[in-house]
């Protein structure tokens, strides 16, 4: 073969060849096109897919704060750190560091990473402080990452707890009123759009998706001030008297509004760590008690609604004590011959139950329940109890009989607090606000406003100079009362040497504005008389709030009126 | 037909002094150079984004290249005879080295490549076989008379069979496959009878089948993968459906330069690697992949044009083979990338950070120089 031709063979066969690299490469370029043109649209998707991430905007949760605006829950931005256990397994170098700087024994965080290595996601702290978790992500160990969440904080801590409840770590409400308006205070979370790599870092935002709708605030009727004062007297005199417990709730009787709520034992909802279960519980609502002598005001105005009795009516109470059946009804001394005021004043429980024994059989449960006494209060707090006030078709005197002086039936503190709020309105029943309430509240007319009036002026005796609680007395104001010594029941029956020393009132008397109700649980010691016990508290509680709703002072109105005749020249 | 009639006319107006330009006299191809030079820049360009911006490993991709431009341009001075006399010596060298590097070799991810010279670094012997067997076989074939009968056919075959499986056994598939087209290439050039291409065929498929047991387990998972990525989009044909994701999103105009988001974060494996045409896709589009092809097209066509133009059969096989190996390279790693052939690991040439796979290929190209600058003018 010449080598003209041999070069001829050669330039066909490279052509021949370039023919078919030709052809491969109209195939690649036929599939690029394919790729970038035709299925741009899903493949871009399908990219989009890998790095777009719907993030989720953690929405705030509403604040519960008083009357006035103090903040009672707040919620604060914290930083979750969690790992992918797949990941964070081979960084084995890094795990000492971490531990360290976690506050944990390198031991433990090995187990736990171990533990879960067929996992994609384990917590390794929750809610820490975000410039702390910032220092870890600093390290840049690979399988550490970060989540923005929210931790409730309250300032007012065991001061509000009972009330304002808490969340659990995830911000939903248990208990209190975190639990109660669950619904109004937790937010919509929003959602946004980001740049993720594959190793789940955020590059950037690109846009957002819907914003989060934080939650409603909530206004509780409270005023901290009132609160933070009648906690520190409540816990003084639960110390002092080495109580095991105590409840203090005191209701603005113009509208039903809470204006306190304490308890003792509280807890520091901040830590629950080391919370004792029954410190959790927000007695004046949940507990219920026998109210003893602090109804017999109600059974002297059942007796006056009757018009068989009037203010000065007299009753026997000689010689100290009274046989109904087979039981024996006491008093402490033998008072003789006294008018009703007097029962009041002294806590006769022989005139007591001589008024009640004289009425109609369902007179005495008729009142208490209009009262409010084994009803709903409305405070619509989760778990509140309604205590009980047995209904009977037919009445044994001996029934009718404890009944008027407070046994045999069973309220809560704020029951008890809302019926002395009828006596003080003149009448009026309210439902029980825990929520902070604009404009008047329409109530219920329940008693005679001349017999609620009748009964106050008769209740001030209780703190007057020969009263039993002259302890109750608040200077410069004119406060009716009525004290309750109760001895406490057991599955055993009464209990000789436990009581529950109550004190309930309201002042001032001439336009009573606060109705309080102080119950100290099992005062240790002799003092366990509740005109001992729990009216010094109720006093000073009392003085505090007077004071802080800007009440002026009645038993000056007169000294004060002269004296500004006095100033002001004649015209 | 006379190729040289141009060469002669020149002769002609010129007969007193042969005017030789200065590319010529230092034995550089001007066009050749150009288009390398402006592949390289280009792919500096993607190369910095798909290194996810690291300044540090274009410097080590320029010096590597550098390295390439030196060999190339000494490579260049040498003249064919010379390659042609040393020829059968270097292939016994590189298949000897292939050898040790099975019973020696270091070992890295899984595969035993690399042989370790004491003083000069790592060395991957099968590299140097890309360019020794299309050699060995052009100086085999060129010897014999041309078409080939079937004994030299055999022995050719043998000759280019024979590395392949050695760097198979690495296992190197990818490079094995290379460098047994490079082979088949020069042999198809000489004038292969159709006869024999037909039984090849027909030796294709038990062959394919012998090939199939063989095979490692996770070489035939390519395989299956390529032929359905669906199989195991997780697993095995994650590669592939990310990069072609990549690809895709580009569009036409694509995202721009250091916005694609599959290569930066992380999605896009081996981005800067054997997968950078897919940021080159993202970030360009369809204009930018076009662009890069053109420029390999017009390296080919001056690669061709060099073949064409070579004065002895030697030169001629060699320089075609090297030309459309080159080619190969490319179809294989846009192809493979694109997910219409399997992923074998092949680098796209002077654009994907490596650096032995740029030193040989350069090596090349200045063996192509080699053979465009030493042509004697008037033919003798």
């Amino acid at each position: 073969m010449s080598a003209a031709t041999e070069n001829q063979h050669f330039t066909w066969r490279y052509l021949l060849v370039l023919v078919v690299m030709a052809l491969a490469a109209l195939a690649v370029c036929g599939r690029l096109i394919y790729l970038q043109v035709e299925s741009q649209d899903f493949l871009q998707d399908q990219g989009d897919r890998r790095v777009l991430r719907a993030e989720t905007i953690p929405a705030y949760r509403g604040i519960i704060q008083d009357r006035n605006g103090e903040p009672l829950a707040v919620s604060t931005p914290v930083t979750t750190l969690w790992a992918n256990p797949k990941e964070l397994v081979t960084q084995q170098h890094a795990w000492g560091v971490l531990a360290q700087k976690l506050g944990m024994s390198e031991k433990l965080l090995k187990n736990r990473i171990l533990h879960s290595q067929g996992k994609q996601f384990i917590y390794l702290q929750r809610h820490m402080n975000p410039a702390k978790a910032n220092e870890i992500l600093q390290l840049d160990i690979a399988g550490v990452y970060e989540l923005e969440e929210r931790r409730r904080y309250f300032p007012a801590s065991e001061v509000t707890a009972h009330l304002v409840g808490f969340t659990d770590i995830d911000e939903v409400g248990q208990e209190g009123i975190e639990l109660a308006f669950e619904e109004q205070l937790k937010g919509v979370d929003g959602k946004k759009r980001v740049i993720k790599d594959l190793r789940r870092r955020t590059i950037k935002d690109v846009g957002l998706i819907s914003s989060a709708v934080p939650g409603r605030d909530v206004t509780l009727s409270i005023d901290l001030r009132a609160q933070y004062l009648a906690y520190r007297e409540l816990l003084t005199a639960v110390k002092e008297y080495q109580a095991s417990a105590g409840t203090a709730v005191a209701l603005d009787i113009e509208t039903g509004e809470v204006l306190a709520m304490v308890n003792q034992p509280s807890y520091n909802p901040n830590n629950r760590a080391r919370a004792d279960v029954a410190s959790l519980r927000n007695r004046a609502l949940t507990d219920v008690f026998e109210p003893g002598s602090t109804v017999k005001p109600f059974t002297i105005a059942a007796a006056l609604e009757s018009g068989k009795w009037r203010a000065d009516s007299l009753v026997e109470t000689a010689p100290g004590y009274l046989r109904v059946g087979r039981k024996s009804i006491r008093d402490l001394n033998n008072y003789g011959t006294i008018d009703l005021t007097t029962v009041i004043a002294k806590s006769s429980n022989v005139g007591s139950a001589k008024l009640a024994l004289s009425l109609e059989e369902n007179a005495l449960h008729d009142l208490f329940s209009r009262l409010g006494l084994g009803q709903a209060t409305g405070a619509g707090f989760p778990g509140e109890s309604i205590g009980q006030l047995p209904a009977r078709i037919r009445w044994r005197p001996i029934e009718i009989a404890t009944l008027s002086y407070g046994y045999g039936l069973s309220v809560t503190a704020l029951q008890l607090t809302q019926a002395y709020a009828v006596l003080g309105s003149g009448g009026i029943k309210r439902p029980v606000s825990l929520l902070k309430v604009n404009g008047d509240v329409a109530g219920e007319r329940v008693l005679d406003e001349k017999i609620a009036r009748q009964v106050v002026h008769m209740m001030e005796n209780v703190t007057g100079e020969h009263g039993t609680a002259k302890r109750a007395s608040v200077p410069g104001y004119r406060v009716a009362g009525k004290t309750g010594t109760v001895h406490k029941l057991s599955a055993a029956g009464y209990l000789d040497h436990e009581y529950l020393a109550v004190f309930a009132g309201v002042a001032p008397v001439e336009n009573p504005r606060i109705a309080m109700v102080v119950m100290i649980d099992d005062p240790k010691g002799d003092a366990y008389y509740g005109g001992l016990v729990a009216a010094p508290v109720f006093s000073r509680i009392m003085a505090g709030l007077l004071r802080v709703k800007n009440i002026p002072p009645d038993k000056t109105v007169e000294n004060f009126a002269n004296l500004v005749e006095k100033d002001t020249p004649e015209s | 037909m006379n190729q040289d009639f141009p060469f002669r006319l020149d002769a002609l107006r010129n007969p007193v002094t042969r005017r030789i330009s200065l590319s010529q006299a230092v034995h550089i191809d001007l066009p050749l150079l150009g288009g390398i030079v402006v592949l390289i820049c280009v792919g500096l360009f993607v190369l910095y984004s798909g290194s996810g911006q690291s300044m540090d490993t274009i410097v080590r991709q320029l010096s590597r290249f550098a390295v390439g431009m030196a060999v190339m341009l000494v490579l260049a001075q040498i003249p064919p005879r010379t390659y042609k006399r040393w020829t059968p010596w270097l292939y016994g060298i590189g298949l000897g080295l292939l050898v040790a590097v099975l019973v020696a070799g270091a070992e890295a991810k899984g595969a035993q490549r690399w042989l370790a010279l004491p003083g000069f670094g790592r060395f991957q012997p099968s590299e140097l076989m890309k360019l020794m067997v299309p050699l060995m076989v052009s100086w085999y074939l060129s010897e014999r008379s041309l078409p080939p009968g079937w004994k030299p056919v055999l022995l050719a075959s043998a000759l280019m069979l024979v590395p392949a499986v050695l760097i198979a056994k690495q296992p190197d598939l990818g490079t094995a496959l290379l460098i047994a087209s490079a082979g088949f290439i020069a042999l198809f050039l000489s004038g292969l009878s159709w006869r024999y291409i037909a039984g090849l065929v027909v030796a294709a498929i038990p062959a394919g089948a012998g090939l199939w047991m063989v095979m490692h387990d996770y070489q035939r998972q390519r395989v299956l993968t390529f032929l359905n990525p669906e199989m195991d989009r997780w697993g095995s044909g994650w590669n592939i459906t990310q990069s072609k994701t990549a690809i895709g999103s580009g569009g036409i105009e694509g995202k721009g330069w250091l916005n694609g988001t599959q290569a930066h974060l992380d999605f896009l494996p081996e981005s800067h690697t054997d997968f950078i045409i897919a940021v080159l896709a993202e970030e360009f589009g369809l204009l930018g992949v076009c662009a890069l092809l053109l420029i390999y097209f017009a390296i080919i066509a001056r690669g061709t044009y060099i073949a064409m133009n070579a004065q002895d059969t030697y030169s001629r096989l060699v320089a075609g083979s090297i030309t459309l190996t080159f080619f190969v390279y490319v179809f294989v790693n846009i192809g493979m990338v694109s997910g219409i052939l399997p992923v074998v690991g092949v680098p796209l040439p002077l654009v994907s950070y490596g650096g032995t796979s740029a030193v040989t290929l350069m090596a090349g190209f200045g063996i192509l120089m080699s053979i465009q600058t030493h042509r004697k003018l008037v033919p003798t």
